[in-house]
């Protein structure tokens, strides 16, 4: 049967036919969908972990007692990763260990462009890189098999285009692993890395990496090498490969399904059957730069194809044609001016506990020391109220380590923000720092008790887990007392007056703090009901009161705009404008009639 | 609908939250169903907090690439006026265009920086003439019951197109799709949305 199936559900179905028991992962753009898909499966254990190297670690623990185990992230999740990942290299595995991670060429909700195709080579694991949803099943599959025969963890290369493209697929039942569970207490050489197992175990790698790299020349069905008219070749995979058939369907072809090890006799094949090759690659020359210490001659490939942005059908005519067919082709001259059309960037949703705190922040004209999460949007005009942005829990460290430049100077001056699910992620480590060390900087967590910006994925903090069974919930409180943080404060965000009272008082302490968000819950987290705790369904502009300030404006409430027109207020006041609440879209948050200094917003009894 | 084998591309440009992807995946079970290769990309994350958000749709007998050059889109289907218009230089000439008669005001309008462009309809009639449909999506929804349909409205109004497939293949995909609560208000919508025009 054949079902349209989105890229990371393809991976998740894959896993599943495969008879993976266990699924860990921490949700990330574009790899969120495949941990939630494989959730609704009852034949597997799925968690949320509270980040990427635990997920990696309960997956390898998973492995070493005979279970499949599928591990997922995005391609910066793998950064925090990396260290289990390159001496798992080493150990290896028992049960089939798969490793998902799902890169964002162009950069469509990440922070970096990354191309993790480079870990296969640094960490010696191999790496298959599927270009659908069928791809993206039967690749995670056979993955599973690769791992346990080679004793070695797969990589697995998605990306946006990849995983967040539906494509029909082919459904087939599960099939549970042979392999016998247990662990084994005699192989303390193979899963103990000490120096002196893992210098015997550094030589199993290579000794892995070149029977790894026969198989990808003589049994791996995915690479595969199609032979049209031979005056011309490419060379590419994933994405890239079908970008390139579409364009120039009449050349030939080597489509590459695993990224590393290369098939060089394959590769020395393709040469011999066609005239010229050109290689088309996302993001970095990998194969290029292979190829080319192999000692062939590629005629062309990123000193024509760009390196930074994601590949697309149109680019790969634009810059490839001259140098395929002869003739240049030029982008079609547009019809209308496009450009000049207002641009409709992501906002938060009306109603978000982040727009009062951060126009608190704004207001305290706080250095803010930002994170990875919807609230990064607070960067957005006319807020502008996040000025450093790193990576996740990369404030906490950031605002410590700049008040240990400025000392007095700078406090009252800096804070850190981030969400709950981030700080579970990465900000307890930095916060530690601060208060061991001796640091004054004031962290802000912004609980709105979900991972909300990936789409609503439950964490440590939520007290539920990733199949909705209830489960404990981090205490915020206790764990920053418990790391020895002696100044930890609850606030309304709601509240602006008692938001910026507090947030000013810790802000100047001389001592590390916490402040912590209180009932809060995100906007789309329908469980907690967040309208329920607005007193008034919605508000409205009196118009006999609204002076046209613009006040209210600052906030950038997608339900309040601004109408241009003369007009006069009840007391004689002339105006330009005035402004205008969408009934429709406004929360009844009651924030704006908070910052209206002339009574113009009014709570409507609905 | 598939005349010469070619592939045929559908765009879907919309607001985030005004469930284009609903549509999207309603498109793909109905040509399936009928036998097509399917392909389709979309961007989910950080641009689904209101803003713009695009699908890319093709189908045919073999489709390679997930993702329209620009200038070759075969249908441009729209839920919202400003976002129709963003997308008018990836039409075809031959191209068609479906609109919503919807306008949501992106910020820097709302805030008095911008001006919504006037006269989206004319602007398209300019260049494509008599192939430009304006569905009051909104409102039929509205007038039975519930806004949250206009999506299917759209797809009801735009499953004109498709004469080779009768309206109860596009039914039984709403039926596959969702909960059995939703689908007697949503098959309602769509019937009402491809009675609203013609073609």
């Amino acid at each position: 049967m054949k079902r349209i199936l989105q890229g990371n559900e393809a991976i998740a179905r894959g896993a599943w036919e495969a008879g993976v028991v266990v699924g860990c992962a921490y949700p990330g753009t574009p790899s969120s969908e495949i941990m939630a898909e494989l959730s609704e499966y009852k034949e597997v254990y799925t968690e949320w972990s509270p980040n990427e190297k635990v997920a990696l670690e309960v997956g390898h623990g998973a492995s070493l007692a005979g279970g499949r185990a599928i591990v997922c992230m995005k391609h910066v999740g793998l950064n925090i990763a990396a260290d289990p990942l390159m001496t798992i290299s080493y150990t290896g595995v028992r049960g089939g260990l798969v490793i998902v991670v799902a890169d964002d060429p162009g950069q469509h909700s990440s922070q970096n462009e990354q191309d993790s195709r480079h870990w296969t080579r640094f960490g010696k694991i191999p790496m298959l890189e599927p270009a659908d949803g069928q791809e993206c099943k039967d690749f995670t599959g056979l993955a599973f098999d690769i791992s346990e025969r080679f004793d070695t963890p797969v990589l697995v290369r998605s990306e946006t285009r990849v995983s967040h493209c539906d494509s029909p697929v082919e459904l087939q039942e599960r099939k549970e692993s042979m392999m016998p569970k247990g662990l084994d207490r005699k192989e303390i050489p193979k899963y103990v890395m000490v120096p002196m197992y893992a210098r015997a175990r550094r030589v199993f790698v290579e000794e892995r990496m070149a029977k790894l790299a026969s198989y990808a020349d003589e049994e791996f069905p995915y690479n595969k090498i199609e032979i049209n008219d031979p005056s011309l070749g490419f060379i590419s995979s994933g994405v890239s490969y079908l970008y390139t058939k579409e364009i120039f369907p009449q050349y030939s072809f080597m489509k590459l399904g695993m990224a590393w090890p290369l098939p060089k006799k394959l590769i020395a094949d393709f040469f011999k059957q066609v005239k010229k090759v050109i290689v088309v690659e996302e993001l970095d020359p990998l194969f290029e730069t292979e190829i080319r210490a192999m000692g062939y001659k590629i005629r062309h490939g990123k000193d024509l194809i760009p390196a930074i942005g994601e590949l697309t059908p149109a680019i790969i005519e634009q810059f490839l044609s001259k140098a395929v067919t002869g003739k240049r082709i030029k982008p079609a001259k547009p019809r209308f001016k496009t450009e000049e059309l207002p641009a409709r960037p992501p906002n938060m949703c009306a109603g978000c506990s982040h727009r009062p705190l951060f126009y608190a922040l704004k207001k305290l004209r706080l250095f803010v020391f930002g994170d990875i999460g919807c609230y990064a949007l607070a960067v957005s005009p006319p807020l502008s109220a996040m000025h450093a942005s790193t990576c996740m829990g990369a404030g906490v460290g950031g605002a410590y380590g700049a008040g240990k430049v400025l000392g007095e100077e700078g406090r009252g001056k800096i804070c850190a923000v981030l969400g709950d699910s981030t700080f579970l992620h990465a900000g307890t480590g930095p916060l530690m720092d601060a208060v061991y060390n001796g640091g004054y900087s004031t962290t802000i967590i912004l609980d709105n008790r979900i991972t909300a910006m990936t789409g609503q994925q439950e964490h440590p903090g939520t007290g539920f887990t990733i199949k909705g069974d209830p489960a404990e919930a981090v205490d915020y409180e206790q764990l920053a007392r418990a790391l020895g943080v002696k100044h930890v404060r609850m606030v309304d965000p709601y509240n602006i007056k008692e938001t910026i009272d507090v947030i000013r008082e810790e802000a100047n302490r001389d001592a590390a703090s916490v402040i912590i968000t209180q009932n809060s819950p995100c906007m789309l987290l329908r469980r907690s009901s967040p309208r329920a705790r607005f007193q008034h369904p919605f508000y409205e502009v009196d118009q006999d009161m609204c002076l046209g300030c613009r006040q209210c404006l600052e906030i950038n409430c997608p339900a309040i705009s601004y109408r241009a027109g003369k007009g006069i207020t009840k007391s004689g006041r002339k105006r330009k404008g005035s402004a205008v609440i969408n009934g429709d879209q406004c929360a009844g948050c009651g924030v704006c009639a908070q910052i209206c200094e002339f009574e113009g917003i009014v709570a409507q009894p609905g | 609908m598939l005349d010469n084998n070619r592939t045929k591309n559908i765009f879907l440009s919309g607001v985030g939250g005004q469930g284009t992807i609903l549509v999207s995946n309603l498109l793909g079970q109905v040509l399936l169903n009928a036998g097509y290769d399917v392909k389709k990309a979309e961007v989910h994350g950080m641009a689904q907090r209101g803003g713009s958000v695009t699908t890319h749709f093709r189908f045919g007998r073999n489709v390679y690439s997930p993702l329209i050059k620009q200038g070759e889109v075969d249908y441009l289907v729209s839920f919202e006026l400003l976002e129709g218009l963003r997308y008018l230089n990836w039409l075809r000439p031959e191209g068609k265009v479906i609109l919503n008669n919807h306008r949501i005001l992106p910020p820097s309008v709302g805030l008095g920086d911008a001006e919504y462009p006037k006269d989206v309809e004319q602007t398209f009639r300019k260049f494509f003439k008599e192939n430009v449909w304006v569905v009051g999506g909104r409102e039929i929804a509205k007038s039975i019951g519930s806004i949250q349909v206009a999506n299917v409205v759209i797809l009801g109004a735009f499953s004109n197109f498709f004469p080779e497939l009768n309206p109860e293949q596009w039914t039984e995909s709403i039926k596959a799709l969702l909960p059995a609560r939703l689908h007697e208000i949503n098959i309602l919508a769509f019937n009402e949305g491809r009675a609203a025009i013609a073609i």
